[in-house]
């Protein structure tokens, strides 16, 4: 069984550093997944294992990836919140791989929503 | 809840909230026994004998929003149809141990799951916590400490992309290695 050094996890240390050493603390955009019971039995532990690819593909270090309970719209899990600093916080419903995938790249990286899978927008304005 | 991997996300969870820093989670199989056995401890504010009896209701919970306490009741469930056992030992201001096992040739037994993808996204998840998994399945077992791994890579966070990519190539070859035997 391959097993894991203390010498690589020194390395992706390293490495970890040189590449954030530039960067000004705190984190552009927070990302919580839904992971209560209901959410769970819908699927969020794959949405946010879709997540954290997408992350690491995207090679980004300004992004927290969180968890909560539910969040008292079970019939909509699997869900996922998403903050971008300064802006009020979009939750997606109904979430699957591809559409995860879809909501990263265009919400996340490029900072257009994706109205088509979005809920709520802050607290009051429904899609 | 389709199998028990999720279950464990579950109860975890729960443990975060009752402010867990440490969680041990134990996960054998045991074919001799016939048993497939799955032990939590953690070390989280505990729970006084009333909320030991009120904790498999459904309706209990501890959650100031949300009205109900479903994942503990579900575990239950599921180890009750498999002829398993279910015991929760716990002590206010020490933490709380639950243990469950089913039997594991039994019809109605979920299967465990993908829990390598559930160790993984617990470390994810959950940071600031330290884990200890370790799964065993006859001679075979394999074992992860995260708060060993913490020391090593200092002010690196245990959930940097970087880092929980090799833990998933990791602990993903380590259970499939104990799995094929």
């Amino acid at each position: 069984m391959a097993k894991l050094t203390i010498d690589d996890l020194k390395k992706i240390k390293e490495e970890y550093k040189e590449k954030t050493h530039l960067r000004e603390g705190g984190y552009r955009v927070k990302i919580t997944v839904h992971m209560g019971t209901c959410g769970l039995a819908a699927g969020s532990r794959e949405i946010m294992d879709s997540l954290l690819d997408e992350i690491q593909k995207a090679n980004v270090t300004d992004i927290i990836v969180t968890t909560s309970g539910c969040a008292g719209l079970c019939s909509r899990e699997p869900m996922v919140t998403i903050e971008m600093m300064g802006e009020p916080p979009v939750k997606y419903g109904d979430l699957t791989d591809e559409k995860i995938r879809k909501i990263f790249r265009e919400h996340v990286l490029e900072g257009k929503i994706v109205e088509e899978y979005a809920i709520v927008r802050g607290c009051e304005t429904s899609y | 809840m389709e199998d028990l991997s999720l279950h464990i996300i579950d109860i975890v969870e729960n443990s975060v909230r009752a402010e867990a820093t440490k969680i041990s989670l134990d996960i054998e199989t045991s074919i001799q026994e016939n048993l497939l056995k799955i032990k939590l401890t953690d070390n989280g504010r505990g729970m006084d004998e009333e909320e030991i009896k009120l904790c498999d209701d459904p309706f209990f919970t501890t959650k100031k929003c949300g009205s109900t306490g479903l994942g503990i009741s579900l575990l239950k469930q599921s180890a009750m149809e498999a002829e398993g056992s279910f015991k929760i030992e716990s002590e206010k201001g020490r933490g709380t141990t639950i243990s469950v096992s089913f039997r594991y040739d039994h019809i109605d037994r979920k299967p465990l799951g993908d829990i390598a993808k559930t160790f993984y996204i617990l470390i994810a998840a959950f940071p600031f916590v330290d884990f200890f998994f370790s799964y065993k399945k006859g001679e075979l077992s394999f074992e992860i400490d995260t708060a060993e791994m913490k020391k090593v890579l200092e002010d690196v966070p245990i959930n940097a992309p970087d880092v929980l990519k090799t833990l998933k190539y990791y602990i993903s070859r380590g259970i499939k290695s104990v799995e094929k035997g």
